[in-house]
């Protein structure tokens, strides 16, 4: 049991017991769908349906259906992935780093967080293979599989094929981890089933956990030695994604300043996205007493940190870029402030360093509603950052003669509604079947002295 | 044994023995079994199936008739037919007055692919982006593939039974009977119309040009007797001027022009003396845009300035046009070795024009009038006299030899003056507008499928023949002739064979049709006045004395040009030319050499008029406008030109077609309806009642290249001036240094440092050399590859969306007068720019970007130098693309062959007949997959395989690339760089290392050599020489 010095603030309010910790969550799961999650997966399934009509013409009739072209190669596909794959990093984090740093106050948020991630990171994957011209080769080309061609090999020098195995390793070790933690709670769900098919089908998700001493034991030493193993992911996966840009000679692209800054960019974004993801939850979920106050103004110093983290390396590429004395590169930085697309620079700077600069405020920090407004703001932002990162750079790269514009079409927003519509989905899914919040471990933080909580 | 009693039945009923039993005991199936039943009568279930399956197999057999091929499989092989291995056949190029010579490559009989012919003296090899794309036509689906009678599709017999008949009625009542045709340049094809004049004496040939030069013939008969163009070259010239003629893109013979022009543009450590060009023109051509010196003017002041130039020479007299006085000084000292031409259509300003060359006494030099030039024979007046008799009556049965005066000839009404002639036949190719409005049309084969000759210039011959069996029944236009004069089998291959055996004097046919050029001493052709004067000068080889009333044209000049308002001045495209091929999906999709736009025709306004009139434009968004000429108005896009004269607007000829076929039909807008006459001649130049009226709807014109300048980067083009070269030949490079540790003076060439080993190439090593002063933007290349190595074609839709194919592209470039670090401004072009064209194809990097980032190693980098791109293992990430520095690689957004979206677009790849254009050595790519210049691979291993049978190495010039031979200029120049006796090794003075390390660049010593974009190490295997331009120094811009 967990000892915390009685000055603490509660991290659980509402003098909740450990039985009413099962009863809050499971109420979810055991309990008929609302309206409001009815509502929610009627809107995800007509994005999805109209994301998949897109898919499907995009594959049907090839990329020409996107608005790229001979000088943009890649506008909102590797936008979006880029987008997504930043918004994955969230969850492991909480778990994972904030594990290892004995942060008690993830354990209501991590369960969800993770979820997020894992959906997040299937949404992202969904781009480097629908961006293919031939998908049909190219999501078994691109792995290294012993053939018959001689053997053909893949081309270890290229950035994309170490995207492959990052981005699959960050997915094995986060389903994984998530997964790990889940059984528990699937147990708790079992136990508690009154009917057959809850009954076998948390059964078997369970994995016939017993709960047995030993059983917990290993399931905490499973846990920590996954937290160690996702941490350095969580820098690594990020830190490959901007080699994608970081390796090639693209003015814009070609800076040695990616890695940390993509990094707290992922960061600034998944905890963003956490939140609004969150503070839906916690309101129809009615799961106020877990997800506190408390817990929003954490997560919002996170994004002051990491905004300004991502707001000083904006201003050190554009340092560099004079500094570097090199004319292409300034003029990047020129033409991404002052040319065609200075509206989304601007977007993305007011967007990712101007707005979470509120946060300093208090008041505005612990307010539920500035909060998930600017949590929105923060994900736009960061979406801005990717688009102006890849298509401000391309479109007016070395030769002016092959300067060019890109105009999105249909199907560009039409795949990103797709992954919407897949993440939402999955989502609410998980929100209705799954325990939300990890049951075992917000017990352990449950104030056990008979001083009883009012707060 | 015996003991043995025992019984044993078969069973129950033999112990028994009971009647039914014993009645089939003796049967081998006691029951009954229904085998035989009907033996010996009726007919059975079985019998039925027999009989039915027979039935049907006897009716299916005789159903099929066994189908008749023609094709034979070459396990019977013909001659000189080798799978696999081509054949050139040398021919000739000609469409109206246009000249290439030319040798024909095919493939198991189909001809692929046109190549310049070298050993002709006129063209030399080179060839231009139309002759390129006239092999495509060949497979036009449009064409006519049989002839027609009265609007049906007829026979051959009943067509000539009808023609013969009715031509015979209207000579028996003496009616008239023309034969218009355009300039023909072939002797003997002039012959067949004579035989038919003999025929029939009322028939007479009057001859129209598209484009006319009526002017310059009707000049040069004043001048000197003589009624034809004079054979000019360029190469002798020092100083040339030009009055709007765009020698080098469409007037006369560009080709030949462009090959005498480059030579005095090429400079060197050995040749550093170049020709200084004087351009005064209206609307921005290929030709001004390679001037040294461009006088923007309108087409108002155009005879003003040559009088002003005459006055000045002859004179001295001051001209307030810029660049005139200039322009005279320097004639005056390069006397003899100067040249200038104008493409004025008017008899008195060439007249003037004639004055001037013979001011400085460049007849017998630059300016040959002994050899007389056979381009343009159209004669105006004749033409015009046509059109008013048949207008009133006076012609009752017409022959439109290979021409389509309802298109092109709009200035007067034509369709008017049809339709009161009673008898009038084609021979298009296709039914075009004067096919439509005719009765008859009798097909002409493609010129790729017949017998023919041609004599551009007096004593030069040359000769067509067929490289591939008509693929209609189509028939000859010579062979109709002599039908219907009479012949009851006519054999035009015969006739031709005795024309030249007879006429020209040609002993070794064979040898004749094996180089497809032939020199003679000229027959009399279309030269009907050949003067005593013309005989004097061949024999003496000097100049004609120069006879003309120089006071009256400057008085005539004086009288016809008063510009009133806005002023309108007609051009033709590079690519679409007079419209003739305007259904040529390449030559519709080659960007303009200046404008850079595809698909359309378009009215081009300077800055300056579309800022004061409103106009908005963004990235080839902009408005429509509605132009009205003399009360005949069109609506049309409007493109911004830099270096359009203020007050004058341009539209292109050749667009606008409405029966051209589908490619074709609609594109743009017909600006022949605009051509007027001045001074007896057609005219294209509008000089008053145009206005403009800027609308508000927009327009977005197909453009493969929207920016403009190159922004002041030094390292994309390096240029330099003349002067500046001969002190320092490094002028004008831009050559980065990086601090480094590793070298003494602490600085070392931006790109030596490299991560990267390099690459030993220990047997060739690829490289290109391209020349900027040479190249004169003209895009023979661009069409070149295009042909050479299955691009496809895209359509209007796709180049908006900047999906263009092209391999080889030739970036365009203007200046800008902002200063350097003014990046606003620099995006803005200067309103009279100095222009710099940069063909852009894959820079084959021996540290290729695109090839690190590939994951699934698609391109690769060869042991000969190449970057090569394995289609069939890409997967399309378009990785490579977005990090090649020179966006050189292609990515095929959709499947361009065999799909309903682009029937009428990409036609090579999408029927049938298209599809034998196709070079069956290079792969048709899929969807999905990046595509960019190979190097013409497919040529380079040919050329090592023919020389491993012959037990050699190749040999500098065996190897070359389909741009390298296309290009009239030389400007392409490709080649094995590790071959010292090859002329890219020396032309670029190549240094050998023996660097164990670092070996992936060749140590060039040509101090005009750079590389593009040469500080990121990329290291390419493309070579550029700066451009140098003749300008004085104070005249420089940034």
């Amino acid at each position: 049991m967990q000892v915390t010095s009685s000055v603490r603030e509660p991290l659980v309010t509402g003098g909740k017991t450990v039985h009413d910790v099962t009863e809050d969550i499971c109420r979810q799961v055991e309990g008929k769908p609302t309206k409001s999650w009815m509502m929610g997966m009627a809107i995800s399934l007509a994005t999805l349906g109209i994301g998949t009509y897109a898919v499907f013409m995009l594959l049907w009739d090839g990329i020409g259906v996107w608005g790229l072209n001979k000088t943009v190669g890649w506008a909102w596909d590797i936008t979006n992935f880029v987008w997504w794959v930043g918004i994955g990093h969230a969850g492991t984090l909480i778990s994972a780093i904030l594990l290892l740093f004995r942060q008690k106050w993830r354990m209501s948020i991590n369960r969800a967080a993770e979820a997020m991630t894992i959906f997040a990171v299937i949404c992202a994957a969904c781009f480097p293979g629908l961006h293919m011209g031939r998908l049909w080769v190219g999501f078994y080309w691109a792995l290294p599989l012993p053939n018959t061609w001689g053997s053909l090999w893949v081309n270890f020098n290229s950035p994309l094929l170490w995207d492959v195995f990052a981005i699959s390793t960050y997915f094995t070790v986060s389903l994984v981890f998530w997964y790990i933690g889940l059984i528990p709670d699937f147990a708790s769900i079992r136990d508690r089933a009154t009917n057959k098919i809850s009954k076998a089908a948390y059964g078997v998700l369970s994995f016939g956990w017993d709960g047995a001493a030993k059983t917990w034991m290993r399931y905490e030493s499973v846990a920590l030695i996954l937290a160690g193993l996702a941490t350095p992911l969580v820098l690594s996966v990020h830190t490959i994604v901007s080699f994608d840009f970081a390796t090639s000679v693209i003015p814009g692209w070609h800076t040695t300043i990616f890695p940390p800054y993509f990094v707290a960019g992922a960061i600034f974004s998944g905890f963003a996205m956490v939140l609004t993801l969150m503070l839906v939850t916690r309101k129809v979920f009615k799961l106020e007493d877990y997800i506190t106050i408390n817990h929003i103004e954490l997560m919002n110093i996170v994004i002051i940190i990491t905004g300004s983290i991502v707001g000083i390396a904006y201003i050190t590429e554009f340092f560099i870029a004079w500094y570097s004395g090199v004319d292409a590169e300034q003029y990047a930085f020129i033409n991404r402030a002052t040319g065609p697309y200075w509206w989304a620079y601007w977007t993305m700077m007011t967007c990712n360093v101007i707005s979470p600069q509120l946060f300093w405020f208090k008041n505005i920090r612990t307010n539920i509603a500035a909060t998930f407004i600017l949590s929105i703001i923060v994900n736009i932002g960061m979406w801005f950052e990717r688009f102006v990162i890849i298509v401000t750079s391309l479109h007016r790269d070395y030769l002016p003669s092959s300067w060019a514009m890109f105009y999105p079409t249909f199907y560009d927003v039409g795949v990103y509604l797709f992954t919407f519509g897949l993440f939402f989905t999955a989502f609410l899914l998980f929100a209705k079947f799954f325990p939300v919040i990890n049951m075992a471990e917000v017990k352990s933080i449950i104030k056990s002295s008979s001083l009883k909580s009012n707060k | 044994m015996s003991d043995n009693k025992k019984t044993y039945w078969k069973g129950i009923e033999q112990l028994s023995n009971d009647p039914a039993f014993v009645k089939n005991a003796d049967k081998e199936f006691p029951e009954f079994l229904p085998i035989n039943q009907n033996e010996g009568g009726g007919s059975s279930r079985r019998d039925f199936l027999k009989m039915m399956g027979f039935g049907i197999a006897a009716v299916s057999l005789a159903a099929c008739e066994a189908p008749i091929r023609k094709a034979i499989p070459y396990v019977n092989k013909p001659v000189d037919v080798d799978p696999g291995v081509p054949n050139y056949y040398a021919s000739t190029y000609t469409s109206g007055g246009d000249y290439c010579s030319i040798l024909v490559k095919t493939r198991e009989g189909r001809p692929i692919k046109i190549e310049g012919n070298k050993l002709s003296e006129i063209t030399q090899g080179g060839t231009s982006a139309q002759v390129q794309a006239s092999v495509l036509t060949l497979y036009d689906n449009e064409r006519l593939v049989a002839p027609v009678v009265e609007g049906k599709e007829g026979k051959w017999e009943d067509l000539d039974k009808a023609v013969i008949s009715k031509l015979g009625s209207i000579a028996a009542q003496g009616g008239q009977i023309r034969i218009v045709s355009n300039t023909i340049l072939s002797p003997t094809t002039k012959k067949v119309i004579e035989d038919f004049k003999a025929k029939y004496p009322t028939a007479q040939h009057v001859t129209y040009d598209a484009v006319s030069a009526h002017g310059i013939l009707a000049a040069n008969e004043e001048s000197f007797g003589q009624r034809a163009i004079p054979s000019y070259d360029f190469s002798k010239a020092d100083v040339i001027v030009s009055f709007g003629a765009d020698f080098l893109g469409t007037w006369i013979s560009p080709v030949e022009f462009s090959k005498q022009y480059s030579k005095t543009r090429k400079i060197g450590p050995n040749k550093k003396t170049m020709s200084r060009h004087y351009q005064f023109e209206s609307n921005l051509t290929t030709t001004g845009a390679n001037a040294d010196y461009r006088t923007p003017i309108k087409p108002s002041d155009e005879g003003k300035a040559v009088v002003a130039l005459y006055e000045a020479i002859t004179g001295g007299k001051k001209s307030q046009i810029k660049y005139i006085d200039k322009a005279a000084t320097e004639l005056k000292k390069a006397k003899g070795k100067s040249l200038v031409v104008s493409g004025s259509n008017d008899p008195a300003v060439q007249l003037v024009v004639n004055a001037i060359n013979n001011a400085l006494s460049n007849y017998g030099s630059t300016i040959d009038m002994s050899t007389p030039a056979y381009y343009r024979q159209g004669n105006d007046v004749e033409m015009k006299k046509f059109v008013a008799d048949a207008k009133a009556g006076r012609i009752a049965g017409v022959i439109f030899y290979n021409c389509n005066p309802v298109y092109n000839y709009k200035g007067e009404d034509i369709a008017g003056a049809l339709s009161k002639i009673s008898l009038k036949i084609s021979t298009a190719d296709r039914p075009d507008e004067t096919a439509v409005a005719s009765d008859y049309v009798a097909p002409n084969h493609h010129f790729l499928e017949s017998w023919g000759d041609a004599e551009p210039k007096k004593g030069q011959y040359s000769l067509i023949q067929p490289t591939i069996t008509p693929i209609f029944k189509t028939r000859q236009a010579e062979e109709s002739l002599l039908k219907w004069t009479g012949v009851d089998t006519p054999d035009y291959y015969s006739y031709l064979k005795n024309t030249w055996n007879r006429d020209m004097g040609v002993s070794n046919w064979e040898q004749a049709l094996h180089d497809g050029v032939y020199q003679g001493s000229g027959v009399a052709n279309a030269v009907e006045a050949d003067s005593v004067a013309t005989e004097v000068a061949a024999v003496v080889g000097a100049a004609v004395p120069f006879s003309g009333n120089v006071s009256s044209a400057v008085q005539a000049i004086n009288k016809n040009y008063k510009g009133s308002g806005l002023e309108l001045a007609l051009y033709q495209k590079v690519g679409i030319g007079d419209g003739t091929q305007a259904n040529n999906p390449w030559l519709q999709e080659m960007p303009d050499p200046v404008t850079k736009s595809t698909w359309d025709n378009y009215l081009t306004v300077s800055k300056k008029w579309a800022d004061e009139n409103g106009v908005e434009y963004f990235e080839g968004h902009c408005n429509k406008a509605k132009l009205t000429v003399k009360g005949v108005s069109v609506e049309l896009p409007i493109l911004i030109q830099p270096g359009q004269a203020e007050g004058t607007v341009g539209l292109a000829l050749g667009y606008g077609r409405l029966n051209a076929g589908k490619v074709a039909d609609g594109r743009g807008v017909d600006a022949y309806p605009f051509v007027t006459t001045l001074n007896g001649a057609v005219s294209y130049n509008v000089l008053s009642d145009v206005t403009v009226e800027v609308l508000s709807e927009k327009y977005q014109i197909a453009k493969t290249q929207t920016h403009q300048t190159y922004m002041g980067r030094d390292n994309v083009i390096q240029e330099s001036i003349l002067s500046e070269y001969k002190v320092n030949p490094l002028a004008g490079r831009h050559e980065p240094k990086i601090s480094t540790w590793m070298s003494e003076d602490g600085k070392v060439d931006a790109g030596a440092l490299s991560l990267w080993k390099g690459h030993k190439y220990n047997n060739h090593h690829w490289g290109m050399a391209i020349d900027l002063n040479s190249c004169t933007g003209c895009s023979a290349c661009t069409i070149a590859c295009q042909s050479e190595n299955n691009v496809p074609v895209v359509g209007r839709e796709e180049v908006i969306n900047r999906r263009d194919m092209h391999w080889l592209r030739i970036d365009r470039y203007y200046s800008s007068d902002a200063p350097a670090d003014d990046h606003k401004g620099l995006e803005q072009a200067a309103a009279n720019p100095e222009v710099t064209f940069q063909p852009m194809l894959c820079q084959h990097c021996n540290n290729a970007p695109c090839e690190t980032v590939c994951p699934v190693a698609a391109t690769t980098h060869s042991t000969e130098g190449l970057n090569q791109m394995t289609y069939n293992r890409c997967i399309g990430t378009r990785y490579c693309a977005n990090n090649c520095p020179y966006k050189v690689r292609r990515f095929n957004w959709f499947k361009y062959h065999d799909n309903g979206d682009f029937e009428n677009i990409n036609t090579a790849m999408n029927n049938d007949l298209g599809k034998m254009v196709l070079n069956p050595d290079v792969t048709v790519r899929s969807r999905g997959v990046m595509e960019k210049c190979s190097f013409c691979v497919q040529r380079i291993q040919y050329a090592k395989l023919e020389a491993k049978k012959e037990g050699r190495r190749p040999v500098d010039g065996e190897v070359t690339t389909a741009c390298a031979s296309s290009c009239p200029t030389d400007a392409i120049m490709f080649g094995d760089m590790n071959d010292k006796e090859s002329k890219i090794y020396k032309m670029l003075n190549i240094k050998d290392t023996e660097a164990a390390d670092y070996i992936t660049e060749k140590e060039i010593h040509e101090p005009r050599a750079y590389h593009v974009l040469a500080e990121i190490g990329t290291k390419p295997n493309i070579t550029y020489l700066t451009k140098i331009r003749n300008k004085d120094n104070e005249e420089t811009k940034a």
